[in-house]
């Protein structure tokens, strides 16, 4: 099951929780920032888990597959 | 991970501080957004203790250097609008934490490394105060979102940190009439202007590349095992700790430390008051400083509401001194620890999913 998530504009670290919780329920979650500190926080802990991630850049926004 | 970079921070923050006490600040003074900020709302006549009145370039420097780094690399945004007011709160219940400790969490380190163990039980109190942070987090605390601003005058705030920084920086290399500066006591005791200022460029550029910030750092250690930041806080340590033995400034105890006081309890409460609103807020008290200079409204806000916490910590009697700490200061705490929880009991805000698939 694939979960999308809309995190832009959300304090450090509520981008990284958020998507670790909806890591927890589902196999694929997308989500979207728009700063760089939850991008690279994101990834990273994507990385330390050995998930599987991919990201794309569009007007200032990140858009962030991440994958188990 | 940028190690380069990471190891060139920690050397700047924490060879950097023992320099600018080596050249002329108190002791264990070289950096801290506390007692820093604390001086510039005296020169700006917040408070009226007139031993602790100096316009510190080294954190106008921060603002200054973070602006600049941002601006160059294209990420300055001028953003904001995710509760200012609760962050101004936010922002008070932070310094008045600090200055019952005497020092931002920072500071702690640095006090750590010159062998002031109250340093020890500040950092307890502010781990402690951030686990309490994360359990708010957890729950689905949240000050809702942030937009970038489109308006001209909004747009304008973004600016206005590193503007302020940058005026403040003037007038107090020009002994500007309208700023106070202490004659007597810690305020008055401060290295070189230019040096200060250098040092807080580069120290605020690196922070704001390196985005270090302490209660991040052990959130990510809590939340993820991730110990990227915390390093840059450990070669700070290591740093200090060189530069001030081989300086001399290294002495191992509790008792007679510069700007400290002993009393654990109020030591552990005050910092754990920090490193719970620090947590709320999304950052510790150097982290406000370098997201209001790189256009974060919010932060500003929360850095406003730290000048405002020092004035009135200072008028109340709040602040601790090396005598220890008062009866006000005590009951400040309580009721800024009292604020503070019930700030993350109250702001929770659902986080819809813009849509599940399958």
């Amino acid at each position: 099951m694939k979960k999308t998530l809309d995190l832009r504009g959300l304090s450090c670290p509520i981008p990284l929780l958020k998507t670790r919780d909806a890591l927890a329920q589902a196999d694929m979650v997308e989500v979207l920032v728009d700063e760089l500190p939850p991008k690279e926080n994101i990834l990273k802990f994507a990385k330390s888990q050995n998930y599987k991630v991919e990201w794309t850049e569009s007007g200032g926004e990140y858009r962030i597959t991440v994958s188990k | 991970m940028n190690w380069p970079i990471l190891i060139l921070t920690g050397i700047v923050f924490g060879l950097g501080a023992v320099l600018l006490v080596r050249f002329g600040n108190p002791g264990n003074y070289g950096f801290c957004a506390a007692c820093h900020l604390r001086d510039i709302a005296g020169a700006l006549g917040l408070h009226n203790a007139n031993t602790l009145q100096y316009a510190r370039p080294e954190v106008l420097g921060w603002v200054l250097g973070a602006f600049s780094l941002a601006s160059l690399q294209g990420q300055f945004r001028a953003r904001g609008g995710s509760n200012p007011v609760v962050r101004f709160i936010l922002g008070m219940a932070m310094m008045i934490g600090a200055l019952v400790f005497l020092g931002c969490p920072l500071r702690a380190i640095l006090r750590l490394s010159a062998g002031d163990l109250n340093g020890l039980t500040g950092i307890a109190g502010f781990l402690s105060g951030i686990s309490i942070g994360i359990i708010f987090l957890k729950r689905g605390f949240n000050l809702g979102r942030a937009k970038l601003h489109t308006s001209g005058g909004a747009k304008f705030f973004g600016y206005l940190p590193a503007l302020a920084a940058l005026q403040l920086i003037i007038s107090v290399a020009f002994n500007a009439p309208y700023l106070n500066f202490s004659a007597k006591g810690p305020g008055s005791m401060h290295a070189p202007v230019w040096l200060s200022l250098a040092a807080g460029l580069v120290a605020g550029g690196l922070a704001w590349k390196t985005r270090m910030c302490l209660s991040g750092g052990f959130r990510d250690f809590l939340l993820v095992r991730d110990t990227y930041m915390l390093s840059v806080y450990a070669i700070l340590f290591v740093s200090a700790l060189a530069a001030n033995l081989h300086l001399g400034f290294f002495k191992l105890g509790f008792d007679k430390q510069p700007l400290a006081h002993t009393m654990h309890l109020w030591n552990f409460l005050g910092l754990f008051l920090t490193g719970i609103a620090a947590t709320l807020a999304g950052g510790c008290p150097l982290r406000q400083l370098v997201l209001a200079g790189e256009g974060n409204t919010d932060a500003a806000f929360c850095v406003l509401g730290m000048l405002v916490g020092a004035g009135i910590a200072h008028q109340l009697n709040i602040a601790a001194s090396p005598n220890g700490v008062l009866f006000n200061g005590q009951i400040a705490v309580l009721a800024g620890l009292i604020v503070t929880t019930a700030i993350g009991f109250i702001y929770r805000e659902q986080i819809t999913p813009i849509g599940k698939g399958a």
